[in-house]
Parts: structure tokens; sequence; C-alpha cells
């Protein structure tokens, strides 16, 4: 699936900028002002600069435009490799102090008070299993708006879901329902936001607040709903690592996350 | 009242980090645990894992940053609003502004963020516009980096009906966002 989807986004991506821009240079000639509204706000620096060019060099769409996607390409590419560096700090951060709370017990009590949920959500999860922490962390983290304290929870998560999964490669529904919960993003504090709000000199920025409470919750319903019964369509259910009723390997796996 | 609220949970906020760690240390040290050890153990794994993630984000993201590169959405949103107007719409064709929003969202959080930024300069963030795309910004998720990073980080590569749970979720938030966009703010 990812496959397929990360060959049509490049694929549509080259294929539309070439197709795009080849037409507007040879068949439709516009006025620079409409190319640079058109062109996405990243690229706004470039075409500005070029606009100013304008009278001494006639526009050239179709160099630009081969232009701005290698020029895309490769700062996404250093963008995520400097992306990952910063992280490192962050998660080294996180990962110690919930190896902390792991180590003292403070996890699985806090596991323990939300067992009922967690046990209808991840019926996969067997109870006291160090990934239902992990996962109630990363949701906690969501929830409070704390993105850099969220993504080594859910990563911690994710490694303890692997070991109760027997497949190597292929997803389980206890990751898909996690995964789907994380990205409908539920909220109660949406700082980033307002802070936006605010630095664009909204008179109210915490307005939409109420509105986003209550959204996110639809959407988590949503999510919720729709991963519980997508997981019983024939086709992803035949493909369950666990659908022979296999035992997940829990004692390994708990020496494993100890450890 | 409201500007009272925003102070409390902003400061809230910035003592939920702290809070929580003396809150793990103090039960660590209830319980006895050695509690550099435990650190450096944690820590050595999350420096492992933010190493091992950096070739499935690089592949996703460069992808995504050459599709809006394209300007592909633009040109979808002049297209439905020219369709909108045709069919006699026109009042609700101006929450189509929001749709490069909408559909670079579940790409990316930056050109979302610079996106929503945008549509705060134009329209100001008082506006309809501006009050639905924050709605329609706390809805949705960068669904497609958090499926490649989460899943890099354990090498899982079938990720069966992952996506297009997410990607529901995403579109119950969009439709979700705009609807009560009008009910709470009011459009036009």
């Amino acid at each position: 699936m990812l496959n397929k989807i990360w060959f049509w986004l490049l694929f549509i991506g080259i294929g539309y900028g070439f197709c795009k821009s080849a037409y507007r240079e040879w068949f439709a000639p516009e006025p620079p002002a409409a190319a640079v509204a058109a062109e996405p706000a990243t690229d706004e620096q470039a075409t500005d600069e070029q606009a100013e060019d304008e009278q001494a060099d006639p526009v050239r769409p179709f160099r630009d435009a081969g232009k701005n996607i290698t020029e895309a390409a490769i700062n996404a590419a250093e963008a995520a490799v400097a992306l990952c560096l910063g992280l490192i700090g962050v998660m080294a951060l996180w990962m110690g102090m919930l190896n902390i709370a792991q180590d003292s017990g403070m996890v699985d009590a806090l596991a323990s008070l939300l067992r009922p949920v967690m046990r209808w959500l991840f019926p996969d999860v067997p109870d006291g299993h160090p990934a239902q922490g992990a996962m109630l962390m990363n949701i906690s983290a969501n929830m409070l708006g704390l993105d850099n304290a969220a993504t080594p929870f859910g990563l911690k998560a994710m490694q303890e879901l692997q070991t109760l999964n027997p497949s190597e490669d292929t997803a389980t529904n206890a990751m898909a329902t996690f995964l789907a919960i994380n990205t409908s993003s539920v909220t109660i504090i949406p700082i980033a936001i307002i802070a936006l709000r605010s630095a664009s000199g909204s008179t109210n920025p915490a307005e939409p607040v109420f509105g986003m409470i209550l959204a996110t919750a639809i959407t988590t319903v949503v999510a919720i709903v729709a991963v519980k019964s997508l997981a019983k369509l024939p086709g992803y259910a035949s493909t369950n690592p666990l659908k022979d009723g296999a035992a997940p390997p829990t004692q390994d796996s708990e020496e494993g996350g100890d450890a | 009242m409201l500007e009272s609220l925003r102070e409390v949970s902003e400061t809230f906020s910035q003592w939920t980090i702290p809070l929580t760690m003396l809150l793990i240390i103090c039960w660590g040290y209830a319980a006895r645990v050695p509690m550099y050890e435990s650190f450096i153990t944690g820590a050595k794994e999350g420096f492992g894992v933010a190493v091992m993630i950096i070739p499935y984000l690089v592949a996703i993201l460069f992808v995504i940053k050459v599709f809006i590169a394209s300007g592909l959405f633009e040109d979808i949103r002049t297209v439905g609003v020219w369709c909108m107007t045709q069919v006699g719409l026109e009042e609700y064709a101006e929450s189509l502004e929001l749709l490069p929003l909408a559909m670079t969202r579940p790409l990316t959080g930056g050109g979302a963020r610079g996106m929503l930024v945008e549509v705060f300069d134009t329209h100001g963030p008082d506006s309809f516009l501006g009050k639905t795309a924050s709605l329609l910004m706390g809805t949705t998720e960068t669904t497609f980096y958090i499926i490649s990073v989460y899943f890099g980080a354990v090498g899982v590569k079938k990720i069966r009906h992952t996506l297009p749970a997410c990607l529901i979720a995403d579109i119950a938030g969009i439709f979700t966002a705009v609807v009560l966009g009008y009910i709470l703010f009011g459009g036009t």
C-alpha cells in the first residue's frame, strides 16, 4: 500500500509540475503576477525574486518549475535528517525518563487505572504489558499538546507492540488502532494553534478551543469506529498476523521490555 | 474570561513537563530504582530509534515536498470554486479557500502551519475562515509523517488498514471542522 502511494505521489508531483509548466510556457503565456500567485507558499521567495528580474529576463515557467521541484526534493531530504538529528536529544531524554517510570512501576499504576478502556481498544495486548503504559503516555502527551514528548512515547509503544507481533513486517490490529487514535489528534489544550493565532494578532486567540475539543472528540470516535470496522473486512482480516489465535509471545517480550 | 482561560492553559502547559519529571523521579525514589542507570538504558534506546527512522523520514518527506511543489492543490481549489459557482453555491465557495490547507495537512505539519498563517494573514485570525482554519488544524494530523515514522521505527512495511482508517479520521476531521465552523462562527 505504502509502495503504491509513494510511487503515485512522486509520479503525479513531477508529472503535474512538468505538464503545467510546459503548458504555461508554450501555450498560455501569463502575466508574471499570476504565476507568482499560483506558486505554493514555500517557493514564494524564489519566484518573487524571479518576478523582479522580469524585465531583463523573460519568464521561463518550464525551467523554473524544474528548478523548484529539484530544490523541493533536496531541501526535504536535508530537512528530514535535520529533524531526526534534532529528535535524538528529545528522544534520549524522554526514553530515559520513561524507563525510570517503568522501572519504578509508575506506568503500570497509570495503566491499571485505564485498563478497561485499553482492554476494549487493544484486545490483543495483554494486561500489564509495557505497550499499554507507553501508549497511555503517548495519548496523554498528545492530549496536552506536548508533541515533543508524544513522539518518543509513541515510538516506544510501537516497539512494545512489535514484540507482540508474530510477523516481522505486517501491522497488527493493535498498531492500526493506536495510529488511528494518534492521527485523530485528541486535544484538550491546542497550545500551538492558540500561539499561532495570537501571533497573527487575533483579539481572541482561544475562541475556537471549545469547537476544537468538540471536533476532535468527534473525529476520535470516527477513527475508532473506522479502524475497528475496517479490521473486520475480509481483505484485512485475512492478513492479520494474529488471526489463527496464535498466542502472542508475552513472556519473551516482557523480558525484552525490561532489559 | 477566555483570555484568562488562555493564560491558565498556557501556564499549565508550561509546567506539565517539569511536573511530570518531578513525579517520575519521586516515584522512582520511593521505589528505590537506580535512576541514573535506568535513565541511561532508556536514553540509549531512544538514540537508536532516532537514528533508525532517518531513511523512512527522508523517503516520505521528499516525495511529499515534490508533490506540493507541483502546485496541484492550488489548481484543484481554482477548479472547485469554478464548479461551485456554476451550480449556484457561491456562498459556500468561500470555504474552498481552506482546501489547500486541508490537503496539505495530512502530508506535512510545517507546510500546513505555513498555510494556516497565510489564511490568518489574508483573512484575519478572527474571521470565519481564520477560525475554521484553526479548527481544521486541530482536528487533523500529519498522518503520513506519523505512519512512516512510527512504522519505520519497528520496520513494519505491510500496514494493512492503518492508512484508510487514518485518512477516514482526517476526512471526518475536515468535515467536522467546516460544519462546526458554519454552526459556531457563521459563514459569510
